[in-house]
């Protein structure tokens, strides 16, 4: 039960994005930006990013619907062993640099060392790069906060979070008329 | 020393700004609503700018937890005190109950929204606090851990002159977020 009253047909982050529109707007437009606008990163791989963090902070929610989203753009094998053994994950040298500095950054900005930057640049990240890997971070630490402190509802239903992961793939994050009709 | 090239001269987030103008847009759009616009909250912007300082302080942002606790004394009338003894303990803070009763639940978000429990919520509700208050405490704590990790996480600049943050302060308390940084120059 969520500790304020939110419309039972949205559950997890959708409640909330309804609940107060004028934050949502600003919060749904830098998501927007970050995960599908422009960028030298796929859309699967700023996905991965999202999801990483959102595993790390333990937020049920965010991580099941990023892997979704993930899963629209990758195999999903991708996001599950980015998930469970990053080491191990076939992704690229750079995307697995990224990673480690995103993992970091959900847990607090003080944590990500130059090292891990160095390491990153060394596989060709660019600041750009960086500059987007750690805002996705941050963004994620605030979305599975939000989302956890309210105590929203988690559907345990796996469909939900594919028909969910479809939406985010294609409508992305802009608000939209009927956006979650097929939830 | 930053992670990556950042416009020399502004420090903390205004460094990220210029930096990124096309991202700070949603992220000063936001920070104005939650934060600055009276009409928004029924929390004031004193109170508001308090929650703010708080979770920086406890994230240990050091930009972030000046800067705004310079923004919350311009908002309070010049109270100084009262930013420091919250920042220290709310508990022990001249404030009000609800207002400690928030901080109490905006403390167990910054760690993890997973820790706030229905008695934290409940007492809050007895101390007088509206959905919509629980509701805004929890985004203006999330939202600062955000800011708090793009600030840390980039490396960027914390001055260490007190007076930097107080000339931050004022010009956010009396402008809003949305008017043009200001160079600063250290000695």
């Amino acid at each position: 039960m969520p500790y304020i009253p939110l419309k039972e047909n949205l559950p997890g982050i959708t409640g909330l994005l309804d609940y107060r529109l004028d934050t949502a707007l600003p919060i749904r437009q830098l998501t927007h930006i970050l995960l599908r606008g422009e960028s030298t990163l796929t859309e699967g791989e700023r996905e991965l990013i999202a999801t990483i963090v959102s595993n790390g902070n333990e937020c049920k929610f965010c991580t099941a619907a990023h892997t979704a989203a993930a899963n629209q753009y990758l195999d999903p094998i991708v996001a599950e062993k980015v998930k469970a053994d990053l080491d191990a994950a076939p992704v690229s040298g750079k995307m697995k640099a990224l990673l480690v500095i995103a993992r970091a950054a959900g847990k607090n900005g003080r944590l990500v060392t130059a090292e891990m930057v160095d390491t990153a640049r060394g596989e060709g990240a660019t600041d750009r790069e960086l500059h987007d890997t750690v805002l996705i971070a941050a963004l994620f630490s605030l979305y599975n906060r939000y989302v956890d402190g309210l105590a929203t509802v988690t559907p345990t239903d796996p469909g939900f979070y594919d028909r969910l992961g479809h939406i985010l793939h294609d409508k992305g994050y802009l608000p939209s008329e009927g956006r979650y009709a097929t939830l | 020393m930053p992670h990556i090239a950042l416009p020399e001269g502004y420090p903390g987030i205004r460094s990220l700004f210029m930096y990124s103008p096309v991202t700070a847009q949603p992220l000063n759009d936001l920070v104005q609503t939650i934060l600055h616009d009276p009409a928004t909250s029924t929390l004031t912007p004193g109170e508001r700018e308090l929650i703010a300082t708080y979770t920086s302080s406890l994230n240990h942002c050091k930009y972030c937890a000046n800067t705004h606790g310079a923004i919350a004394k311009h908002q309070l009338q010049g109270n100084e005190q009262v930013v420091k003894a919250v920042m220290k303990d709310p508990s022990g803070a001249e404030i009000s109950d609800k207002l400690k009763a928030l901080l109490k639940i905006a403390a167990k978000v910054q760690e993890d929204g997973k820790k706030v429990t229905s008695g934290d919520i409940a007492f809050a509700r007895e101390q007088g606090a509206t959905d919509k208050e629980i509701h805004d405490t929890v985004l203006i704590t999330a939202a600062f851990c955000m800011y708090n990790r793009y600030v840390d996480g980039l490396g960027t600049w914390a001055p260490d002159d007190p007076a930097v943050y107080d000339a931050l302060g004022k010009q956010r308390a009396t402008e809003g977020y949305h008017t043009k940084p200001f160079k600063v120059t250290t000695p």
